[in-house]
Order: C-alpha cells, then sequence, then structure tokens
C-alpha cells in the first residue's frame, strides 16, 4: 500500500524556503501569495488493512518523518 | 588518562580534530562508530562531533539521532556521563531529545562562517570552566535555535552560551543549551577549532578540560 506525508513548517516557525520564495514572487505579478515550503514522502508497505497501514504510517511519521517543535505532518490517504 | 568517546557517523567531519582536542588536553580519545554500541561506563565522558551526518538528509541530525551508538549515548547520559555535541553534534544531541528545542536554517539563509563573542548565561559544571565568555568560530547553515517556551529553559537555567552578537536569528541569541542535569550540553561554535594561539585563539580549551581532570 502507498501512502503520502506531507510534512510543512509549523506557522509559528519562521520558514526560511517559503520566505525565499514570496520575495522572489514579489513585484513580478503575484504579490500577497503567500508560500510555505515543505516535504512529501512516499512510503509504501505490506499490511492487511487499510487501518493498520495508516497506523504502521503515523508511527514512521512520529518516530522521525517529522518534528513536532518546528513541523507538522498530514497522511496522504494511500492507494 | 580518561577515555573519551568520539562518535562517528557517516558524513561526520570535525571527528580528527575533536580527536586532537582530546588528546591536546591529555584525554584518551576512542572512535565509536555509529552502527555500534558500547557500555558507557567504559568511557569519561562522550563528543559528537559536527558535520554533515548523513548529508543533512530530512532534517540536521535527524537520522544520525535514530542510529544504535545513539541508544547507548542515550543510556550514558542517564547515567549522568558528560556528553558534548558540537554543530552537528548539537544538532543530533537535541534530535534525539537529549537536549531541548531545535536548530533550522539561519535566518539569513546563507552558511556563517566567522569569529565571534560568546557569552556564559548558566554555567555549565563540565564544559567551558568558570570562564564567563569565550571567542570562538562558527560555521553552519542549520544553527538558528528554536524552542517551544525559552523563558523555561533559562528559569531551568538550561540556556548554557548566548551570541553577543546574533549570527543566524536563534531564539533569545542561544548559541548552546543544557539538559536540566547539566551533564548533556550542545554549542554551535567550534572549541575544537579554538585550542592554540596559532588557530586564533584558544578559549576551546575549557570545553575539554573540565571530562579529563
Amino acid at each position: 500500500m502507498k501512502f503520502g506525508v506531507k510534512v510543512l513548517p509549523r506557522k509559528q516557525v519562521l520558514d526560511t524556503q517559503g520566505r525565499a520564495v514570496e520575495q522572489t514572487l514579489q513585484g513580478q505579478g503575484f504579490d500577497g501569495v503567500q508560500c510555505r515550503v515543505g516535504k512529501y514522502i512516499e512510503l509504501e508497505l505490506d499490511a492487511s488493512s487499510h487501518e493498520e497501514a495508516e497506523k504502521k504510517v503515523k508511527s514512521v511519521a512520529e518516530y522521525v518523518l517529522y518534528n513536532p517543535l518546528i513541523e507538522d505532518f498530514e497522511i496522504v490517504k494511500g492507494e | 588518562m580518561k577515555k573519551i568517546g568520539v562518535l562517528r557517523f557517516l558524513g561526520t567531519n570535525c571527528d580528527r580534530d575533536i580527536w586532537q582536542a582530546i588528546e591536546m588536553v591529555h584525554g584518551q580519545p576512542e572512535w565509536l562508530w555509529y552502527q555500534d554500541q558500547f557500555d558507557p561506563n567504559d568511557y569519561a565522558g562522550f563528543v559528537v562531533p559536527g558535520g554533515f551526518s548523513y548529508g543533512d538528509y530530512l532534517r540536521s541530525g535527524a537520522l544520525a539521532a535514530r542510529t544504535p551508538v545513539m541508544k547507548s549515548l542515550q543510556e550514558a547520559a542517564a547515567k549522568g556521563k558528560p556528553i558534548l555535541g558540537i554543530c552537528n553534534g548539537f544538532q543530533i544531541l537535541c534530535e534525539a531529545h537529549l537536549l531541548p528545542g531545535a536548530l533550522v536554517q539561519n535566518e539569513g539563509r546563507r552558511f556563517v562562517d566567522k569569529w565571534l563573542d560568546v557569552q556564559v548565561s548558566t554555567e555549565n559544571k563540565y564544559f567551558g570552566g568558570a570562564d564567563k565568555s569565550f571567542h570562538l568560530p562558527i560555521a553552519h547553515q542549520d544553527g538558528r535555535f528554536v524552542a517551544d517556551n525559552v523563558d523555561d529553559l533559562k528559569s531551568k537555567g538550561q540556556v548554557w552560551v548566548t551570541y553577543q552578537h546574533n549570527p543566524n536569528g536563534s531564539f533569545d541569541d542561544i548559541a548552546g543549551v543544557q539538559n536540566e542535569s547539566g551533564n548533556v550540553a550542545g554549542l554551535m561554535p567550534h572549541p575544537e577549532r579554538a585550542m592554540a594561539e596559532w588557530m586564533g585563539g584558544s578559549d576551546g580549551l575549557s570545553f575539554f578540560e573540565g571530562m579529563v581532570s
């Protein structure tokens, strides 16, 4: 089963990459566009059910994929 | 001579400097490979050197923090052994939850490489001696210290050293922190690059002397 994990910098944390993109957009006809840059991680795993797989994905995300001090994550439904 | 374990991960690159620094204060360095585990009682202290473990993939220090050698280091920390993390080593200790907070990209987005002054906010019993300020070099891209509650860290005496002029946007100018008991400490500046006058200064000596005395 395939799942995605979206990891984005928390709103409270300055997102340096997002700010760089925003600055590039400014004055180019995209004023006011806000941007946050994160990661998309794809996981493929064997599991007997969708629920079991999602549980596994969540524990992988919590084990290493994101740091709760600086990031939020979201599991994207698998195939 | 007291034995000091020096951790090495794929991409660690300040390991030889740390080896030399420990020898300069008459300690006996020993390599600890990331795949190995060790008995904490065999060592007087540990250093997690700087570099780019795992090429900073995912997050700086995140993958190194989850290797077998770190399981032993967790035990060593619980036993009260002194552990010093420098630069990427600091990032690894934060990712391993041995130290509070996290280190993210510098506010200015650039790699910063220069000598600067740091001040002792709360003295550490193992590293830095009784000095109140240090002249040390920094070299990092992900050195901006962030934490949910810096005031809480301050009140617990966990803010160890602060920059006189903040080079990276760190919360409250924080350059280094320690755990509540003070045996685990991490800082972004590189004391191992300041061990003799010919290197530009010798303020780094006291960071290694405490572990071997």
